[in-house]
């Protein structure tokens, strides 16, 4: 394959149901996904020659490749970072695509969080420092019990909340727009259960006083894949293509994932700013530019961080955003169609990436009207998705 | 008049377990866990260029100096961010402690415990000084309660 620069498209994707037991290993929930996104776009399995995951993802490659039977696997790799990082296997494999060293790039994470293990748990079972996850703090946190996710992002999340009076009430409207849209989405596993502000203020304090157990992400079992291929080929495929217009990562000094306290101002978040600045200038955007934005949403305030790390509001203007409707369907800017992590299922923001390029398909449970372009974000990395 | 081996008295009540988590000893952070459990609180500094740094490393990353010396710090910060863990209960907690990120005098922040103090009075900015907890293992870690001004 001659290595000119190629632009790199989203030709499939694909995902298992969404549970909270699957009944098979992740293994299969991977191979499952994968054969869905490849069929999406109309590619054989066997063509596969490049393979993106994260690196806690507990499947191997050549375990997935000997499943689909890929014939010749050119390029792996893993992103660090946990479900911060998620939007980076876009990027990456935008990179492979760009650089003519890969035809077919398949990202994908497949889990079984809640039947087989539990990251809303304490996490004393992984005590040790971890290389290649980005999270080399947690020891920091462990003897003082902060040991879930939950309790790590609180301890920055208060400091963004103190900083411009938001209260737990404001984080909980992103908890009930997401649900709206969960309730209409048919994949979503909270699907027909929306939800009130008062049963989010109703319900029990996960850690207080920054987040009720409404405020946080499922727990689920599934798979979500996603096939990258130049856009010339994409072109010629069966779905219509979706443009990666840029991606990018960005990880400022003294920046981590979750255990992220070392900083200059935790009422801010570098990482996003830092990939919005890069993002925006790769791609000659600005927020204006954008339709739709799905938003990596582990926990609530990182909905609220992240809009305005984006540049959709100013610092401290998210709550007043959210609470005028503005990420609801008929808003500025409509966040995380399909629920969310909050109320589609916990595939570590892949889902979101999912459907994103929904979005710019044109066949999202619930579509907003004339979408050109979509902004993915899990954070630390992003990407742009235009309509060809 | 009973005596300590008198079976008619009760035997004093020996002082519970600790059951908090050991920390996490890394090589490269050993110097401080090691001065913890000696009930000093200490911090990392370049031997070159003289800057504190936290969390340690091995390498200074303003001159990349790997000469490293263990100062003491004064263990006084104020409080930046606390929260109280609810559910699920951490582990090693009878009840759920207050976490906190403390600012130390010396310029840095780390994750703490509170004490002496009700989470609702809890304030940022809140003036606190360092004394040591037990952990499982017979070791120490530092943790903070309120301080006169």
């Amino acid at each position: 394959m001659a290595r000119t620069f190629r632009e790199a498209a989203i030709a499939g994707i694909g995902a298992t149901e969404f549970s909270k037991e699957s009944g098979r290993s992740e293994l299969q929930l991977a191979a499952e996904c994968s054969k869905a996104a490849l069929d999406d776009a109309g590619i054989h399995p066997s063509e596969v020659d490049g393979m993106v995951t994260f690196t806690i993802d507990n499947s191997d490659e050549i375990g997935l490749a000997r499943c689909l039977g890929v014939k010749d696997l050119a390029y792996t790799t893993r992103i660090p970072g946990g479900g911060a990082a998620a939007v980076a296997t876009i990027y990456q494999a935008m990179a492979m695509v760009n650089a003519g060293l890969c035809n077919t790039v398949l990202v994908w994470r497949a889990m079984n969080e809640r039947s087989q293990y539990r990251f809303g748990q304490p996490h004393t079972q992984n005590l040790g420092p971890q290389a290649g996850n980005g999270t080399g703090s947690l020891l920091w946190c462990m003897p003082f019990g902060a040991q879930t996710p939950a309790t790590w992002e609180s301890l920055a999340a208060q400091r963004y909340m103190q900083q411009y009076g938001v209260t737990n009430e404001d984080l909980g409207r992103v908890a009930v727009a997401q649900r709206k849209y969960a309730a209409t989405n048919p994949a979503a596993w909270f699907y027909g259960k929306p939800i009130t502000l008062e049963d989010h203020q109703n319900s029990k304090w996960i850690v207080e006083p920054i987040l009720r157990l409404l405020d946080c992400c499922q727990e689920s079992d599934g798979g979500v894949a996603i096939v990258i291929t130049s856009l010339d080929r994409a072109k010629d495929l069966k779905q219509k293509p979706v443009k990666i217009v840029g991606a990018c990562q960005s990880i400022p000094y003294n920046v981590e994932v979750i255990s992220n306290y070392y900083h200059a101002d935790l009422s801010m978040m570098p990482e996003a700013e830092g990939t919005a600045k890069r993002l925006y200038a790769q791609t000659g955007m600005k927020p204006a530019d954008m339709q739709a934005a799905m938003i990596y949403d582990a926990f609530t305030p990182q909905v609220l961080k992240q809009l305005e790390g984006f540049g959709f509001c100013k610092r401290g203007e998210a709550k007043d955003f959210i609470k005028s409707g503005e990420i609801d369907i008929d808003g500025i800017l409509p966040v995380n169609t399909n629920g969310g992590l909050i109320g589609e299922a916990y595939i570590h923001g892949m889902n979101n990436i999912a459907e994103a390029v929904r979005q710019v398909r044109g066949t999202a449970a619930n579509q907003v009207k004339k979408v050109e372009r979509v902004l993915v974000s899990s954070g630390m990395a992003g990407a742009i998705f235009e309509k060809v | 008049m009973s005596t300590p081996n008198d079976p008619a008295s009760p035997a004093p009540a020996a002082p519970p377990k600790p059951t908090r988590l050991a920390p996490i000893v890394t090589l490269d952070a050993k110097f401080f866990w090691d001065a913890a459990d000696k009930g000093e609180f200490v911090g990392e500094a370049c031997a070159d260029c003289g800057k504190l740094r936290f969390p340690p490393r091995p390498m200074c990353p303003h001159c990349h100096s790997v000469k490293r010396n263990v100062v003491p710090l004064s263990g006084r910060g104020t409080v930046y961010t606390w929260i109280q863990p609810r559910h699920p209960a951490p582990f090693g907690f009878k009840e759920p402690p207050i976490v906190a990120t403390v600012e130390l005098e010396e310029g840095y922040r780390l994750v703490t415990n509170l004490y002496d103090i009700a989470l609702a009075d809890v304030k940022a900015g809140l003036p606190v000084e360092v004394f040591f907890a037990p952990t499982m293992g017979n070791h120490q870690v530092p943790v903070f309660r309120p301080r006169a001004k």
